[in-house]
């Protein structure tokens, strides 16, 4: 990827995401119900009703109301959330390190789960194993995150209950911490029984989000791997005499892996999707559970600073999936 | 060249010629056979729901809350799976909860396709500025989270059968539109059409008549597929409450209430839930199959 193509990229991307903005910006203000009569008291009198949207900025046009509010997302200024009546920007920046969080655990477990079950189903190829392992897989792709969720909340909740079925962290533990990257800020600490019981609760919903990308991650490169085991440098190497787990991993992962890449990304934007559900069913204090007292609120300044910092991780994380890809494979278009 | 020659020679089965030629095949694919036969058989469980449930799915009997189902000791007889915390009967609410799924996942499904297959169209036929704006749309849509954007549109038009279609509708015409813009560029490069406009067919009768029977088998499957993601879709949104109103049973409103009182009785939470797990696996393989099945390039 040239600079030029970089640079292209980026345009693209703000483009986008100002596409984002106008449109959860008109999306919103065709919202039946009023925000404010949400927020009165009953006693409150038509004046006050007045004096109130005035101070929310209700009363402008709708292109004021869109410049003025651009100008402060520009600024970094989400305005205040009319249900919580605290600044967007720090409730979103209080729950996005719990989502990020989440989201990365799960990532790395899809991809471990799946690098290892697709290297284990290589090394079984030609046996009874390998037929089973494609018609389990085609099981698993199928199931979505919202069904694991709820399949989980069921056997490692209630019929087997391992694992706590609500929250981040005991209520007891949570006051410690310094940032709200709290898996990171105990490992790094050295507070190893909060660490323990965040990943206790972590462990369904990163299972929840994590098992489909496994199941992606085991048939793409699964794919890849039998292709680049018929090379002819696999056949010398195995000629040559080198073992088949280190033909698998030495040789054939390291030129199948590009493709895998790329899908575990597309993937990845997908998965922070699937945290908005997910983290409702276990009751996990992430953006995504916010986001939807956020609309049953009708929150409309919280709701459409949670729907931007969504679309900013998304359009980021697939420059950084192109970047990647373009850094791993540099013949790029030459190789297609 | 000798790629597209033996692309042309086994070009998909234009659906003109749809009697036995096309069937056949797909009856040798099993997946395509029992989930289909599945598929059927809800259907008409959907259908003839008042004439197979045992009883009133709105029906309280307080007195009769929380009955397991009959296969436990304490079950109250003539309530197969049990009842909820309203002493509604579990079975009757889950047969009766397939005519929401069914109906949201064919209509939504189809609309979804018609418009997305439209656009498709028109940007991989026509190209140019169409392509250009039809494309930069499809990028801005996939900048949303499906789930974010399906509660927001939800919470926009308010919540009711209608708006859960319509949400489902504006979310994923984009994925028949991606589908059909990149198979309509790939067929439009294909010998057969360049012969049909040698003859002097118009631009727009080979896109109908040639090209769309060719692009049909791959949206066939996708539509099946969509129709499980609908499914899905309508169950998260009656989970949190956004789609129809508590009385009507929804599988996603009874699996939200069965989480609630999940230490009360399973039974309420679990049988909604293998209804749904066991739909969208039926949409879910029946897409796989077909796409298998009616893609002569995977055929063989």
């Amino acid at each position: 990827m040239t600079a030029s193509d970089l640079l292209n990229r980026l345009f693209m991307a703000v483009l986008t995401l100002l596409g984002v903005a106008v449109i959860v910006f008109c999306l919103l203000r065709i919202v039946p119900g009023d925000p404010i009569a949400m927020m009165i008291s009953p006693s409150a009198t038509p004046a006050d009703i007045a004096a109130l949207r005035a101070h929310y900025g209700l009363d402008l046009g709708l292109p004021q109301q869109f410049g003025i509010w651009f100008m402060d997302v520009l600024k970094g200024n989400f305005g205040t959330s009319i249900s919580q009546r605290r600044d967007v920007m720090e409730l979103i920046g209080e729950r996005l390190p719990a989502t990020l969080e989440l989201a990365f655990a799960a990532l790395v477990f899809g991809v471990l789960a799946g690098g290892v079950i697709a290297t284990l189903g290589t090394l079984a190829r030609r046996t009874a194993l390998d037929p089973a392992l494609d018609f389990i897989n085609g099981l698993f792709l199928a199931v979505p995150d919202f069904v694991w969720a709820l399949a989980l909340v069921l056997l490692l909740g209630v019929f087997w209950p391992v694992f706590p079925l609500s929250g981040r962290i005991d209520p007891e533990l949570s006051t410690y911490f310094h940032t709200n990257f709290y898996l990171i800020e105990s490992l790094l600490t050295g507070k190893f029984s909060a660490f323990g019981d965040l990943i206790a609760h972590m462990v369904m919903p990163m299972l929840a989000l994590g098992l489909p990308l496994a199941a992606i991650v085991v048939r793409t490169l699964k794919e890849a791997l039998a292709e680049a085991m018929v090379q002819d440098y696999v056949l010398l190497a195995r000629l040559k005499g080198m073992s088949p787990i280190r033909l698998v991993l030495q040789e054939a992962l390291r030129n199948a892996v590009g493709p895998t890449l790329t899908l575990t990304g597309v993937q990845f934007t997908f998965m922070i999707g699937g945290t908005v559900i997910v983290e409702r069913i276990f009751s996990y204090p992430g953006l995504g559970n916010m986001a939807i007292d956020a609309v049953i609120n009708r929150d409309l300044p919280l709701i459409q600073g949670i729907v931007l910092t969504f679309g900013a991780i998304f359009i980021l994380v697939n420059i950084l999936v192109d970047l990647i890809a373009g850094w791993l494979n540099p013949r790029g278009a030459a190789h297609g | 060249m000798a790629e597209i020659v033996t692309t042309t020679a086994d070009a998909p089965v234009p659906l003109r010629s749809l009697p036995m030629k096309t069937i056949k095949p797909l009856l040798r694919e099993p997946r395509v056979v029992i989930a289909g036969g599945f598929l059927i058989l809800l259907l008409l469980i959907a259908i003839f729901a008042p004439y197979i449930a045992p009883k009133d799915p709105l029906e309280q009997d307080l007195m009769l809350g929380n009955m397991p189902p009959v296969t436990s000791p304490g079950a109250e007889p003539g309530y197969y799976l049990g009842t909820d915390d309203l002493g509604r009967d579990v079975l009757s609410r889950v047969l009766y909860g397939s005519r929401i799924a069914l109906t949201v996942a064919f209509v939504a499904a189809s609309l979804s396709a018609i418009i997305g297959t439209l656009m498709g169209l028109a940007a991989g036929w026509y190209g140019g500025w169409a392509d250009r704006i039809i494309s930069r749309l499809v990028d801005i849509w996939m900048a949303f989270p499906p789930v974010l954007l399906s509660v927001l549109l939800v919470a926009v038009l308010g919540s009711g059968l209608h708006s859960v279609i319509a949400a489902i509708v504006i979310i994923d015409w984009t994925r028949f539109c991606r589908v059909v813009r990149a198979e309509t560029m790939a067929q439009a490069r294909l010998d057969y059409v360049m012969a049909a406009e040698t003859i002097g067919f118009s631009r727009s009768h080979i896109l109908w008549r040639e090209i769309l029977p060719n692009v049909a088998p791959v949206l066939i499957a996708l539509v099946s597929l969509e129709m499980g993601i609908a499914v899905i879709v309508e169950a998260i949104l009656s989970f949190v409450g956004l789609s129809l109103s508590s009385d009507i049973p929804t599988w996603g409103g009874m699996i939200a209430q069965g989480r609630q009182m999940i230490h009360q009785g399973w039974w309420v939470f679990v049988f909604p839930l293998i209804a749904l797990f066991a739909t969208v696996l039926a949409f879910n393989q029946l897409g796989n199959g077909l796409r298998k099945a009616l893609d002569p390039v995977m055929r063989r």
